[in-house]
């Protein structure tokens, strides 16, 4: 209507005008708003219109779509069980079986126990029996998720298309043959196999075909110690060492708690480590020089940083003052010279019980380590049963790159070894390999080397494979298949055997072998049930040949660094990278996962204006520089890391593949490009790049300012002197103005619950024992179905790992010396001073290891929080968790004095955002049936692993019997290797809990805050002998 | 509906009729071969002969570990049969051309010689061998159809003459009605059809009545309540649950008729989590040898001798046995059957705690499976089943692991029993990992 039509019908009323514009009849905006409300389409919905569904559209398909849900969630899904046609008798659904087998992937060594429960194995265990050899640390506890990798080639390939093996091996079979003929060169690299009946095949074939010849490679080489033995005794191998033996550990650059000569010796070094005053117990004295902060030197009672350069010196210059000889090398620090003092005290105080161990790579280095730790008739280190774990040699090893480099090789094998990804100048070599008439590739992912080769022979998971192994002289080990393999593959030993027409299998070839010429005595029966053998007749090895000195040492230029590679306990050599429970692992020292970075002394980093900052969420973030050593340049984040030598940088290998695996496992930088002429220090210059890195550093604050509740450290000697109530007080608070002890019933505002009947479990932790190593958090991923949340998670600090390893770094030179520090100020400007300076770590600090799980408080503040009652106790001790009564009000978490819960933001499993392992059905196989999966929306925390003592007790009800001590387990406890966790049960007397429980070193985490938790920890001693 | 009503009313009032005739048949039928053989040999001896001494490597019509013995009497002399049964392994020895054939062709499997046997017994077990009875569904179908239904005919009858009783009654009152009008109209009589007084509806009173309205809309909202709690609690269980298996497995058979022990099929219920679903190998520890049912027969649920037979079938076909020469082909046919207790992830249930630990009888929770042709979800399986049933059930104090912590804790409570609850048995974390 318009406002005349208005004025015309409606003449006897009064007409009320709007606006100026009503008076306007022709106007175009008064009969739009005669229509509308609005003269123009408002833009509210305008977007949303064009996209087809607006807000309100959205909030009805919510409502329909969840209403819907709701409906069909109501009735049951229909549920199909299969069971077997026939049904194996040794297995039994809901059962486990455990079958000893043996990992030896050229970087982990052990005897380990798979459990498998129906026919999957799902966990890794250390072989306890067959101790003679190292423990499973955390790269082997994780390799069972290897074995589910949704990477792995599924059948043999030709030029990247899929055939079967008889194709394959007769093609590889006429090919070796033509070689054969025209006498062309096939060279056969391969990991380090310390497997007798392996290399009994091995020489057929190349008696077969005398054009093939060997070569070893290991990917981290230790041809300077192998060379070094070779030279003295006569045989490549490694002298194998056992640290419970010493009192004396003098450790020049040697990382023997990690990687060192193929690892496993933390167990015999903690063996020393525990002091006991009631048995007169003393503990063993470790003194470590070294460039990077390595776990070892983490532990060391007296660390001391020094640059490569200078390690050599050392070395020289301990081993002239031990034989008396000249030393004719240069000057040292007064600093390094007066542990040099103490180190020859010590030794001599005690020849026979001291052992000087050196990482250092160089012949002449490892001539002279021998050669002292013979002149003082060491016990720890062992000549006669040396370790044949490494046979690589770096002399061959250039001679066929540069061979293959000038085309007078025809042909390449390879197996266990991915040369593509890991020989230092890779990439002119990729050319060489794709050049080749004939590459043979045996892997079990299509990685680097696979890529480029004719063939790639798809191999079983060490699973799924049958094996023999000698990894020390004398000490045999058997490895069995767990499972059969998943995808079409096969082992290389079985390849050959048919390549060469034996009508044996690789199983029959061990079979006979080791009746015929191992065993002795044993059964093979028994042998393979056991997973091992020994028989330590050892042969007496002679020494031939003395060098005296080092021949030269070179001087740092001032301008440039010192690179030094190392592997982290993560990711080791990087054959495991595609692993993501050891991506998400956070490195023991630096507390970062998903990366590798350049580790540098903070005072260098100052001098080269890179940083480390914290971001408004906390996140870490740092600089990018970059490193050069005239051929190679990369771009690397550089992360400060306390007791870093000035003038050296870290750099850790195993990082920047980017073949075969998932993309977002794809992270770090190829260190690999800077191992030149195989030796792990090279001289680099670093120079400053834009940009800043994202860290996933899962621990945002690295000193613990003098707070003795957390961890409480003391000295040797006043733990020997001074009564507990010195070293160790029980925390007093104040009640009406009166210091009552905390334990106290009179402070105690909870009602407690009589548990001296029944179990009541404990679980202590050594933080003497701990040195950081691991393998628990890995254990607890396996056993407790532990999601993989992924770098970006990680950053935001969602991980979801149960049980974390704080590491906490000194700020004045001691732990006591925070305290002290602390307690000493007046006022609150000192004290704030004082606070500041608490806040950064010390150049050179005392480290320590601190496992944190849910501490099992008896007095929960988190279950008095839950509004449904959630989280709730039981009488044996444990703080359950019940996640289907859990409606993610997270207010546990915030009440939780220690911070071990974790909150499930998101759906971890089926979930292709996490791309990791449980979104996939291979990648699922490895969960624990007898733990939930949990879901979005759930507080999740550490369980005391209850599925296993809920087992342990159902076993003895079933028999009618009491628990023995030492059933009780959980997943970190049975994976400590070193004793620093031990579990059980209190109310058992006799116990080693119980025993442990009434230690003068025993205290509990936060006893002020009368938690009362049934975790405890036993007060680190250190025996520093501070110069 | 009343079809059907219709046709149950016609069968039964010719099943009368029926059973007279058929009485008929089944005596000439049944009596007739009795009384011709009987003079011969004693079929009924050679039957119980058989069962006893034959049956567990022979069958009647089928190969089994020994030949089919049906007309084994048409195939060889009567007096070589003496022989073979009473010794024949030493024919075997001797070389006798039939006994080795025969030897050869069952796997070399000697026959137990049975030296005890007359020639009586012989020619009795001879006699039932090749006795063909007669036609069985007939009898027994007349007897079971007659015995079951002898009940609901009088009720069927009494419902239907009840029914015509009051059809006929109401019709009777419409026409008196009717009548009635009509005399009254005839004589003039005018009948007020139409109450048109001034009171108010009743259903105007009830919405004037506001205190009515909101008792009533108070019952509404409860009972609303009510049912919705009903029904959400309802929701995720299933008890009674009776779905359709591959194969029509009967525990009525095999628990009840031939009480099987339920952990003989069962077996993993004594050592682990899981009681399992046997694997086809466990049944056929019997069914290589029980190839044909015959037991009872349901024949009101379809339930025939042949259903059953064919049901076995069904197992030899997913097992992959090869009936006729019995040979395992390796051709299987994994079979999927459908889960009845299911219980959320969430929950850890434990067999070998309840059963073999606890000692409970399987029946405790699974209901009278030994009566169940079909089975089905017999509990709830909710928390608050599982939780009553903690409160009340005793610990077993002479099992060694618990008598320790049984005598303290006693004790301690005072009493002399200890129920699971009060060892700990209703914690969270004890059912939720």
């Amino acid at each position: 209507m318009s406002v005349q039509n208005v004025t015309i019908k409606m003449k006897s009323k009064k007409l009320y005008w709007k606006g100026i514009e009503q008076l306007n009849s022709e106007s175009t905006i008064v009969e739009g708003l005669e229509n509308n409300e609005f003269v123009e389409k408002l833009p509210v919905n305008s977007k949303q219109e064009n996209d087809g569904a607006s807000r309100r559209d959205f909030l009805k398909y919510v409502g329909f779509s969840s209403a819907a849900a709701a409906l069909a969630g109501c009735e049951g899904p229909v549920i199909k069980s299969v069971p077997y046609v026939v049904q194996p008798e040794q297995i039994i659904p809901g059962v486990a079986n455990y079958y000893a087998t043996t990992i030896a992937d050229g970087n982990d060594f052990s005897s380990i126990l798979v459990k498998t429960r129906e026919g999957r194995p799902i966990k890794i265990e250390s072989n306890r029996d067959a101790s003679s050899f190292g423990d499973a640390n955390a790269r082997v506890h994780a390799s069972v998720l290897s074995l589910y990798d949704a990477n792995r080639i599924q059948g043999p390939k030709i030029s990247g298309e899929y055939t079967d093996w008889d194709t394959m091996i007769n093609l590889v079979k006429v090919s070796l043959q033509n070689f054969k003929d025209q006498k062309k060169k096939v060279v056969l690299l391969t990991q380090t196999y310390p497997s007798p009946t392996t290399n009994n095949i091995i020489n057929e074939l190349l008696d077969e075909y005398p054009n093939v010849s060997h070569v070893i490679y290991d990917t981290i080489s230790d041809s300077t110690v192998l060379d070094a033995f070779e030279n003295i005794y006569g045989i490549r191998a490694m002298a194998d060492y056992d640290f419970s033996k010493a009192e004396n550990i003098i450790s020049i650059d040697a990382d023997f708690l990690s990687d060192w000569q193929g690892g496993g010796y933390s167990a015999g070094y903690t063996k020393t480590r525990v002091p006991d005053k009631s048995n007169n117990k003393t503990m063993s004295y470790h003194l470590q020089f070294e460039s990077n902060m390595t776990l070892t030197g983490s532990n060391a009672d007296d660390r001391v940083p020094a640059k490569p350069s200078q390690l050599k010196k050392i070395i020289s210059r301990i081993h002239s003052r031990i034989t008396g000889s000249v030393d004719l090398n240069g000057s040292l620090t007064p600093e390094i010279d007066k542990y040099i003092d103490l180190s020859i005290e010590r030794i001599l105080s005690s020849p026979n019980k001291s052992v000087v161990v050196s990482g250092v790579d160089d012949v002449e280095v490892q001539e002279l380590i021998l050669q002292i730790n013979r002149s003082i008739n060491s016990e720890a280190i062992d000549i006669n049963n040396p370790r044949l774990i490494r046979k690589g040699n770096n002399f061959e090893l250039s001679e066929f790159i540069s061979e293959l480099n000038s085309g007078k090789i025809s042909g390449v094998i390879t197996s266990g070894v991915n040369p593509l990804y890991s020989l230092p100048n890779s990439e002119s070599v990729k050319q060489s390999f794709q050049n080749l008439e004939f590459s043979l590739v045996f892997s079990e992912k299509e990685d680097e080397t696979a890529k480029s080769a004719m063939y790639v022979a798809a191999s079983n998971n060490y699973l799924e494979s049958w094996g023999d192994y000698e990894f020390k002289k004398g000490n045999f080990l058997l490895a069995q298949p767990t499972i059969r393999p998943l995808f079409d593959t096969i082992q290389f030993q079985d390849f050959f055997l048919k390549l060469l027409g034996s009508n044996e299998n690789f199983y029959e070839r061990i079979k006979s072998n080791w009746q015929n010429n191992i065993l002795k005595g044993k059964t093979w029966g028994k042998s393979l049930q056991d997973g091992f053998y020994n028989d330590f007749t050892s042969f007496n090895l002679r020494p031939r040949k003395l060098s005296s000195s080092i021949s030269s040492t070179s001087e740092d230029s001032s301008e440039e660094f010192s690179l030094v590679l190392y592997s982290k306990t993560g990711i080791g050599d990087g054959s495991q990278s595609s692993n993501p429970w050891l991506q998400e692992f956070p490195d023991p020292i630096t507390r970062v996962s998903w990366d590798n970075y350049l580790t540098m002394s903070a005072s260098d980093a100052n001098k080269l204006g890179l940083k480390n900052y914290n971001v408004s969420n906390g996140a870490l973030n740092g600089s990018y520089a970059n490193i050069s050593d005239g051929k190679n340049q990369l771009k690397v984040p550089v992360l400060i890391q306390p007791g870093q030598t000035n003038g050296t940088v870290g750099l850790a290998f195993g990082y920047g593949k980017t073949e075969g695996m998932k993309d977002v496992m794809k992270v770090g930088v190829n260190a690999y490009t800077f191992y030149n002429n195989f030796s792990k220090t090279q001289t680099i210059s670093i120079s400053k790049v834009k940009g800043d890195h994202e860290f996933a550093c899962i621990q945002l604050h690295n000193t613990m300012m003098g707070r003795d509740e957390i961890i409480k450290e003391t000295d040797i000697d006043t733990y020997n002197s001074k009564e507990k109530s010195y070293w160790n007080p029980t925390v007093m608070v104040s009640k009406n103005h009166i210091e009552t002890k905390v334990t106290s019933k009179e402070v105690d505002i909870w009602r407690e619950f009589d548990r001296s009947t029944g179990h009541h479990f404990n679980l202590s932790i050594d933080l003497n024992a701990c040195n950081g190593c691991g393998a628990c958090v890995i254990a607890c991923h396996a056993e407790n179905n532990v999601p993989v949340v992924g770098k970006e998670e990680v950053r935001k600090s969602r991980d979801m790992h149960w049980l974390r390893i704080d590491r906490y770094f000194s700020s004045e030179d001691t732990f006591e010396g925070d305290v002290k520090a602390k307690e000493g100020t007046s006022g609150f400007r000192e004290y704030r001073a004082t606070q500041t300076k608490l806040e950064t770590a010390a150049e050179n600090p005392k480290v320590v290891f601190q496992p944190v799980m849910c501490q099992h408080c008896n007095h929960a503040p988190c279950e008095t929080v839950c509004p449904v009652a959630a989280t709730s106790h039981g009488r044996q001790g444990q703080n359950q968790m019940a996640y289907n009564r859990c409606v993610g009000t997270r207010y546990c978490a915030n009440n939780c004095p220690y911070k071990v819960r974790r909150f499930n933001w998101f759906a971890y499993a089926e979930n292709d955002e996490f791309d990791y392992n449980m979104n996939n059905d291979l990648g699922r196989m490895v969960l624990n049936p007898d733990v939930n999966v949990r879901g979005r929306g759930v507080m999740e925390k550490c369980s005391l692993c209850i599925q296993m003592t809920q087992k342990t007790i159902l076993d003895a009800k079933k028999d009618g019997r009491r628990v023995v001590d030492g059933e009780f387990q959980t997943a970190c406890s049975n994976a400590c290797s070193d004793g620093a966790i031990v579990f059980g049960d209190i109310n058992d007397k006799d116990s080693k809990i119980s025993e442990l429980n009434q230690k003068d070193r025993a205290y509990r985490l936060l006893e002020s805050i009368g938690t009362k938790p049934n975790v405890l920890y036993q007060v680190k001693v250190t025996n520093s002998k501070k110069v | 509906m009343v079809l059907k009503h219709f046709n149950i009313m016609i069968k039964n009032l010719i099943a009368p009729l029926r059973m007279l005739l058929i009485k008929r048949i089944f005596l000439t039928v049944l009596l007739f071969p009795f009384l011709s053989i009987s003079q011969e040999a004693d079929i009924q001896a050679g039957k119980s002969l058989f069962n006893a001494n034959c049956a567990a490597c022979h069958q009647l019509n089928r190969k089994a570990v020994g030949p089919a013995l049906s007309g084994v009497t048409e195939k060889y002399d009567k007096e070589w049969l003496y022989r073979w049964i009473r010794n024949g392994s030493q024919m075997i020895k001797d070389g006798d051309p039939q006994a080795v054939a025969i030897w050869e062709e069952y796997n070399r499997a000697v026959m137990t010689n049975y030296p005890q046997f007359s020639d009586e017994q012989i020619d009795n077990i001879l006699a039932y061998t090749s006795f063909t009875p007669p036609p069985p569904t007939n009898t027994s179908a007349i007897n079971t159809e007659s015995s079951s239904q002898g009940s609901s005919i009088s009720l069927n009858i009494i419902l239907a003459v009840t029914i015509l009783i009051f059809t006929i009654l109401i019709v009777m009152l419409f026409l008196v009605q009717r009548t009635l009008i009509k005399i009254a109209n005839a004589s003039g009589l005018k009948i007020e059809t139409d109450t048109k007084r001034n009171i108010t509806p009743l259903w105007q009173t009830i919405v004037k009545n506001q205190f009515l309205i909101f008792i009533l809309v108070i019952g509404f909202l409860l009972s609303s309540a009510y049912f919705t709690y009903g029904y959400l609690m309802q929701v995720g269980i299933d008890q009674g649950y009776a779905p359709i298996q591959p194969i029509h497995y009967s525990h009525k058979i095999h628990a009840g008729a031939n009480q099987i022990e339920c952990k003989y099929c069962h077996s993993s219920a004594r050592v682990s989590k899981h009681s399992g679903i046997p694997s086809l190998n466990v049944c056929m520890n019997c069914h290589e040898y029980i190839a044909e049912y015959n037991g009872e027969e349901d024949l009101e649920n379809g339930y025939t001798r042949d259903f059953y037979t064919n049901e076995i079938k069904k197992l030899y076909s997913a097992v992959g046995w090869d009936e006729q020469n019995q040979v395992y082909t390796g051709n299987t046919k994994p079979v999927k059957w459908v889960r009845i207790h299911n219980l959320p992830d969430f929950v850890y249930f434990n067999h070998a705690q309840h059963a073999q630990v606890a000692k409970i009888e399987c029946q405790t929770c699974h209901g009278p499976v030994e009566e169940m042709e079909i089975m089905y979800q017999y509990s709830p399986l909710t928390m608050g089943w599982c939780i009553d049933c903690h409160r009340e059930s005793n610990v077993d104090k002479n099992n060694e692991y618990y008598q320790r912590i049984h005598e303290e804790l006693s004790k301690k409570y005072g009493v002399e029993k200890l129920t699971v609850a009060q060892l700990g048995g209703i914690e969270c974390a004890k059912c939720h990992y």
